[in-house]
């Protein structure tokens, strides 16, 4: 608990925040918080990429990850679907509690685990398949295989992420047909059509255009309602415009957290101070 | 740009256009040799009709049994490496995905045992044959042959899903895929035109291999019914017609190679075709 307390006295905006306010407040996070990192460490044979990192990411909000390049943002997202496991070199141990269940422990259901959390990363990767066989993919991994309830999960989440439109003309068509903008956001579909609780988008807007990423920006607004979103981006801008809670890394560390106003405009650390000017 | 690297740049641009257009001119002489001499024996009837008595002296018919044996082996033994050599590939990149170690040391092997001249894979496959008892025959050309071929298929499945970004595997894995599920439905998928590409030119070292299948495919005038008959094929038409001290046969071995070679210039381009139809859903 009092590490708890300590973890979000950063975000506090006031200083009149008494103890036991402090206190209950961190108590609230830990209620409605979705994921608890505790004692997260991701080494390699060269040297420590996470060090120690201990977070509680609250419920439907969302949560940027920002630092400088190298910092250990990516390899944080990817801890938390456990796609760290791909990487032999990476030796990860702590904890990562979800919904009260810990990820980190051997004989998890790996597959019903990461269907938890929808993936989008720097580039648009779809699968090499139609417009349509990409969102209806996660759901036949599901094992639904009515084509009813497939076509309708394709259309629902496609008209969620505002590309019905611009595709139900040409469904057949190869995903590969999209222009960059598009295919993210038939990423983000394919992703939300196997119903997560959790969005993991890792720099998702840094090969787009500005209004395509005004568009998946638009988007996480709209869908922290019902999704907790963790935002990896080093845009300043964009940290402020979507995040509700900030957390700084560097050098693998958490260096500051709280609330955007707190940590983007009053830094206390002299690293994030450095790192908002030279953002800047 | 001072003088130096102007020359600099010119020396490099002379040489690489060199290099390159050479290579296309010892295709085209290597083509029209071979098309000069074989051309004028060249018939309906070589192609169409079985070898008649005494063919390879001088006798009348074609290399029907031979065009037909090249294809049953080649074929046989393409469909036995690619059982083997697929899921070998998949395997090394995604089973072993975290095992770089393990992955480089199984790419060694398969390095080696490309460079192994195919009249050992002959002798190999000759030895083995005596040791089961088999005769020369079309089963035993096609293991020898499949052997010759599955290192040169599952290195070339295996450069095609290194290309594979390794943030599609992820992609698949993020939406519930296992390993299995990741191999067969998004990296199958991801790298088919490279597959079929590199399935053509294994078919293609295949039908023109002679040494491998020397000892162990036999030599007949028929066309087998049967895996343990003997097969004829193209590579040893062309050397037993080119060893006759008979002209006009010493001609029908141009010809033959004449048809192999059409066979494998239609085979690297169907490659090239079926290559570029099925990559319209990859991502690059």
């Amino acid at each position: 608990m009092k590490q708890m307390a300590f973890t979000y006295q950063s975000g506090l905006s006031s200083e009149s925040v008494t103890l036991q306010n402090k206190i209950e407040m961190a108590e609230e996070i830990k209620d409605t918080s979705v994921i608890s990192i505790k004692n997260l460490n991701v080494k390699t044979k060269d040297g420590d990429i996470l060090k120690n990192i201990n977070l509680q990411i609250p419920k439907n909000k969302i949560i940027v990850l920002l630092g400088p390049s190298g910092c250990g943002k990516t390899t944080l997202l990817k801890s938390l679907n456990r796609l760290t496991d791909l990487h032999k070199e990476l030796k990860v141990s702590g904890q990562i509690i979800i919904d009260g269940q810990d990820i980190m422990k051997a004989g998890q259901n790996l597959s019903a685990m990461r269907q938890r959390m929808g993936l989008l990363s720097q580039r648009p990767f779809p699968l090499p398949a139609s417009i349509y066989k990409n969102v209806a993919y996660g759901l036949k991994l599901k094992g639904i295989r009515s084509k009813k309830l497939i076509a309708h999960s394709v259309e629902t989440n496609l008209k969620r992420v505002g590309l019905w439109n611009e595709v139900k003309d040409r469904l057949k068509s190869p995903a590969t047909s999209l222009s960059i903008g598009q295919q993210q956001r038939l990423c983000l579909a394919r992703g939300l059509a196997v119903k997560p609780t959790i969005i993991l988008a890792d720099e998702p807007t840094s090969a787009l255009d500005p209004i395509s990423t005004k568009i998946i920006e638009n988007l996480f607004k709209d869908l922290k309602q019902h999704y907790t979103i963790i935002l990896v981006t080093h845009v300043l801008r964009q940290a402020l415009r979507l995040a509700d809670h900030v957390v700084f890394m560097y050098y693998g560390e958490i260096i500051e957290q709280g609330h955007p106003d707190d940590i983007l405009k009053n830094p206390k650390t002299a690293i994030l101070k450095k790192y908002l000017v030279d953002g800047n | 740009m001072n003088r130096w690297k102007i020359i600099e740049e010119w020396f490099f641009k002379i040489i690489s256009f060199i290099a390159a257009y050479s290579v296309v001119l010892i295709l085209l002489y290597l083509l029209i040799v071979v098309f000069n001499k074989g051309i004028g024996a060249l018939s309906w009837e070589i192609v169409f009709s079985m070898p008649k008595g005494g063919y390879y002296f001088g006798g009348g018919g074609g290399i029907l049994n031979a065009i037909v044996g090249s294809f049953y082996l080649s074929l046989g033994a393409t469909v036995l490496a690619v059982i083997i050599g697929l899921p070998a590939a998949l395997f090394i990149n995604v089973q072993l995905i975290r095992l770089k170690r393990t992955q480089n040391t199984i790419r060694f092997f398969l390095d080696a045992l490309w460079g192994i001249p195919s009249i050992v894979y002959g002798a190999f496959g000759f030895a083995v044959m005596l040791f089961l008892g088999l005769n020369a025959s079309l089963l035993a050309g096609i293991i020898t042959v499949a052997l010759l071929i599955t290192p040169i298929l599952v290195r070339a499945f295996d450069e095609v899903l290194k290309t594979i970004p390794v943030e599609l595997q992820e992609a698949s894995y993020s939406l519930g895929s296992t390993r299995t599920e990741t191999a067969l439905k998004v990296l199958f998928k991801q790298g088919f035109a490279g597959f079929i590409t590199a399935l053509l030119l294994a078919f293609g070292r295949g039908i023109g291999d002679a040494a491998s299948v020397l000892f162990t495919a036999g030599f007949t005038d028929n066309i087998p019914v049967t895996l343990d008959e003997p097969v004829a094929t193209l590579p040893l038409s062309i050397f037993f017609q080119l060893s006759s001290p008979i002209e006009e046969v010493r001609q029908r071995a141009y010809a033959a190679a004449v048809i192999l070679t059409v066979i494998i210039l239609i085979i690297s381009v169907s490659a090239r075709l079926l290559s570029k139809r099925y990559s319209k859903n990859i991502i690059k």
